[in-house]
């Protein structure tokens, strides 16, 4: 400090030697990580399509997972939000019941013409998702309340309106038009040999894509990483903590909405019973993603592989015409073992 | 009552070493406690004290050295194996479960049982009997939480005594007593000692230590300096073998404040009450002006500056930075402001540990390096590796998580982060706290780079040659109000710790008795 040039051209150069190993150590430990899933990854494929007498490789096949998977990864790419925060969204399944509902519902009055009962639909669906997840995370901010308690009550709220809101019944779409190619449209499915890729997946991917860059490119990500790695240091560093972590319980429900929306248009009705049992499940693909559930530590990229595993593993399962009870188990088992691994892994990779 | 007369100590401590990462906590301590004796162990803040007795206490293991209790080489390695060898232990924060009664307090982890079941009747004899023995009454039938401080106190004694305990270790029991609470707790000291428990007293108010001690032993620095019957120790002795160390050691030159400098930071009557109580704090910090918070622990300079950060929202009073007003309700608004709080406790409010230097350093800041909607991170590492030249924080690289870093790099880490984002006003809690005398030189030569930039600083610390080293002024800080200011030249240590401890209130009162 007192020099200005001289010391300061030392300590560059030291560093810049110093960065180029820890660089190298980091790409070691990348290589590493790349090199043990890919070639773990390969082998069972190879023996899983094996087994299931070269099925699961079929390109009619590898859609179905991605289509079967679109659901659970949308969740969890919300729900991975709100775990970074060391928080926890219980009431994701029911909002999707709830806005699968209440977009029928708003679309069985429209009379706008396709496009116009579409958007007019999305917007009020994404309304009332964001909403929930607005009222989740008010006394999580205000009083401290353990996320935990409040989504739970949301959980049960939300899918007490939907029942009201239904009647205790599937609500049919009297118009399924405006919906059916979100539904059940394919694009790019003229290319012969090549089974198209649905819209479905189609927007999965967006939301993926979307919220991966807005974890890891924008201010908001950093604050809300930085939120769960300490939240009094991102507070005292001038972060609007409460708001980032409205924000995220806001994101959750607005996912949850697009999940309705799927269903919805997949189905063609508003079902309140959609979304049962989702909240543990997008969960699980979050954890086994990576994300640490005591906050700080998450990407989109890995919870979209984690519920690709859970998805492939499903499908494994079924083309080796495994028992569903025994599915259980073995889904048990690997969710288990993938947390398990990571903090091998981490371990390893500390004490070196 | 002295050594010689005594053919084994109870307890004999001899050479204990215990480091920690950048810093020599214990270097070879060496500490002794009779048979039914009450034995003073004092030192300023981070002398070692708290270090010395959980190793005692088994709440964490020593590097080396020895521990012989009746003569006998043992090996403490739990709070378990302590309580077995009689060795109670009070912490200045009470351990009671808050939501349990005073009888399941006094024998919990103790309790008397048939078979597997509690046995509730056993439990309410025992309680009564070692509380009927110390003449003292506890309303049993409350749960802790709703006990006074006194009371708790008693519960934690009580509990001692249900255990066998024949030392029983105290941190600062009189902190938070009224004069009447600590003379019943003097009395029932004496009662103990003369059922030869014995103890030892951990207190910052050195007025007490002639009614209640037999013996004083000085801290500082890690090192037993001096141990003595309480009787030839005088207040003043004990003050100089404290404080000690020559106070021109390793601090730089401070450049005089320009007399025309104008007020940066103008403090008006500010009171807060998260904590301890604020009151009424009022003060100006001129630029290129170090202004240093001098006080014991639990004083009330943290609060001080957290109010003015906005880290607590004050409760009244005003803020001006360069002559304007500042509303601060958040850390958000001081920021903007200009004020930067680094705090005391890096590890829980400074830092993101998880994340990397370049993450930290940009995290209050992050606004100057977004393009459009992205974090420009060229821009982030550009920034923090130029701080990283410019600080010389030890690292790898930007990338470097800032978990592995060492405290003193750890700290620059927190002053890169303030630093880039252009305050006008820092307030330093604890600056060098933990960190090793390198990094301290560099911290201090810092203060004064931000000086010369026309910066003015509020420094809090509880290391007394660093206020009076540091400082322009120096601010003594009791019951969360400013109680006397001493010019640069005037500030010497039997000053301040006189301020400081109430012991110049207490002789003035003297003075007029």
């Amino acid at each position: 400090m007192a020099d200005p040039k001289g010391p300061k051209a030392d300590v560059k150069a030291v560093m810049d030697e110093r960065a180029g190993a820890a660089v190298a150590q980091k790409r070691r430990a990348a290589l590493l990580r790349t090199i043990g899933l890919g070639v773990g990854f390969l082998a069972l494929v190879l023996v899983v399509n094996a087994l299931a007498h070269g099925n699961f490789l079929e390109p009619q096949n590898l859609t179905n997972v991605l289509r079967q998977i679109t659901l659970n990864a949308i969740l969890a790419v919300g729900q991975t939000f709100v775990i970074i925060t060391a928080g926890i969204d219980l009431s994701v399944g029911s909002i999707v019941g709830l806005c699968s509902v209440v977009m029928t519902l708003v679309a069985n009055t429209l009379n706008l013409g396709g496009p116009g009962t579409f958007v007019v639909t999305l917007l009020v669906g994404l309304a009332v998702g964001c909403a929930a997840g607005w009222v989740n995370a008010l006394p999580v901010v205000r009083l401290g309340l353990p996320p935990f308690i409040t989504t739970l009550a949301m959980m049960q709220v939300a899918r007490g309106l939907a029942l009201i809101l239904a009647h205790g019944q599937p609500i049919p779409l009297a118009n399924s038009a405006p919906f059916d190619w979100l539904g059940t449209g394919y694009l790019f499915s003229g290319i012969p040999g090549f089974p198209g890729i649905s819209w479905q997946v189609l927007v999965m991917a967006v939301v993926a894509i979307v919220f991966a860059i807005l974890l890891g490119r924008t201010a908001f990500g950093r604050y809300v990483l930085a939120l769960g790695g300490n939240e009094e240091a991102a507070r005292l560093a001038g972060i609007d903590t409460r708001r980032v972590k409205t924000l995220v319980y806001v994101i959750s429900g607005g996912c949850a909405a697009i999940g309705g929306m799927l269903l919805m248009a997949r189905f063609q009705s508003g079902n309140p019973v959609n979304g049962t049992g989702a909240e543990l499940q997008c969960i699980a693909a979050v954890v086994v993603g990576g994300t640490s559930l005591m906050g700080g530590r998450g990407t989109i990229v890995g919870t979209f592989f984690g519920a690709l595993l859970i998805g492939v593993l499903n499908n494994v399962m079924n083309l080796l015409a495994i028992e569903s009870y025994t599915q259980q188990i073995v889904l048990g088992a690997v969710i288990l073992l993938a947390v398990v691994l990571d903090e091998l892994r981490k371990r390893y990779l500390a004490a070196r | 009552m002295t050594a010689a007369a005594q053919p084994a100590p109870l307890l004999r401590m001899t050479g204990i070493v215990k480091t920690f990462p950048g810093v020599r906590a214990l270097d070879g301590v060496s500490f002794e406690v009779n048979v039914g004796e009450v034995h003073a162990l004092v030192g300023e803040n981070g002398a070692g004290k708290s270090t010395l007795m959980k190793i005692l206490a088994g709440a964490q293991p020593a590097d080396s050295g020895e521990i012989d209790v009746d003569g006998k080489r043992v090996v403490i390695d739990g709070p378990r194996t302590a309580e077995r060898l009689g060795i109670g232990m009070i912490y200045q924060e009470f351990n009671l479960v808050p939501d349990l009664g005073v009888i399941e307090n006094i024998v919990l982890g103790v309790e008397p049982r048939h078979g597997i079941f509690l046995d509730k009747p056993a439990a309410a004899r025992e309680a009564a009997k070692v509380l009927g023995e110390l003449g003292i009454a506890l309303p049993l039938d409350h749960s802790a939480r709703r006990l006074s401080v006194a009371e708790q106190q008693l519960t934690e004694i009580a509990k001692c005594l249900v255990r066998k305990a024949r030392l029983i270790v105290m941190d600062e029991p009189t902190a938070a007593l009224t004069e009447r609470e600590t003379d019943a707790l003097f009395a029932l000291i004496r009662k103990l000692k003369a059922q030869n428990v014995a103890f030892v007293y951990i207190s910052h108010r050195l007025e007490e230590l002639p009614r209640i001690a037999d013996r004083i032993t000085v801290l500082r620095d890690g090192k037993a300096i001096e141990t003595r019957p309480a009787a030839q120790m005088p207040q003043d002795d004990v003050i100089r073998l404290m404080v000690g160390r020559s106070l021109e050691a390793h601090f730089p030159d401070l450049p005089p404040v320009a007399p025309d400098a104008p007020i940066v930071l103008d403090v008006r009557d500010v009171s807060a009450a998260s904590g301890v109580r604020v009151n009424d704090v009022a003060f100006q910090v001129h630029a290129g002006e170090i202004v240093g918070l001098a006080g014991l622990v639990g004083a009330g300079r943290t609060e001080i500056v957290r109010a003015i950060a906005g880290a607590d929202v004050p409760t009244k009073g005003e803020i001006h930075v360069d002559g304007a007003r500042v509303v601060v309700r958040s850390p958000r608004g001081a920021i903007r402001a200009g004020i930067a709080l680094i705090t005391e406790d890096r590890k829980a409010q400074g830092l993101v540990l998880g994340m990397t230097v370049r993450e930290n350093t940009t995290l209050a800041h992050l606004g100057q390096f977004v393009r459009g909607l992205f974090v420009d991170k060229a821009a982030e590492t550009q920034a923090t590796n130029t701080e990283i030249a410019e600080l010389r924080i030890r690292t790898p690289s930007a990338e470097q998580t800032v978990r592995n870093l060492s405290g003193g790099n750890q700290q620059k880490v927190v002053l890169a982060k303030w630093l880039i984002g252009h305050a006008r006003v820092f307030l330093f809690d604890e600056p060098t706290r933990g960190i090793d005398i390198g990094a301290k030189a560099e911290i201090y030569a810092l203060m004064v780079e931000l000086l010369r930039g026309g910066a003015a600083i509020v420094m809090v610390s509880s290391e007394l040659p660093e206020v009076l080293g540091m400082s322009h002024r120096v601010l003594v800080v009791r019951g969360g109000a400013i109680r006397a200011e001493f010019a640069r030249g005037d500030a010497t240590p039997d000053k301040v710790i006189a301020v400081a401890t109430g012991m110049a209130a207490l002789r003035q009162a003297q003075g007029r008795l």
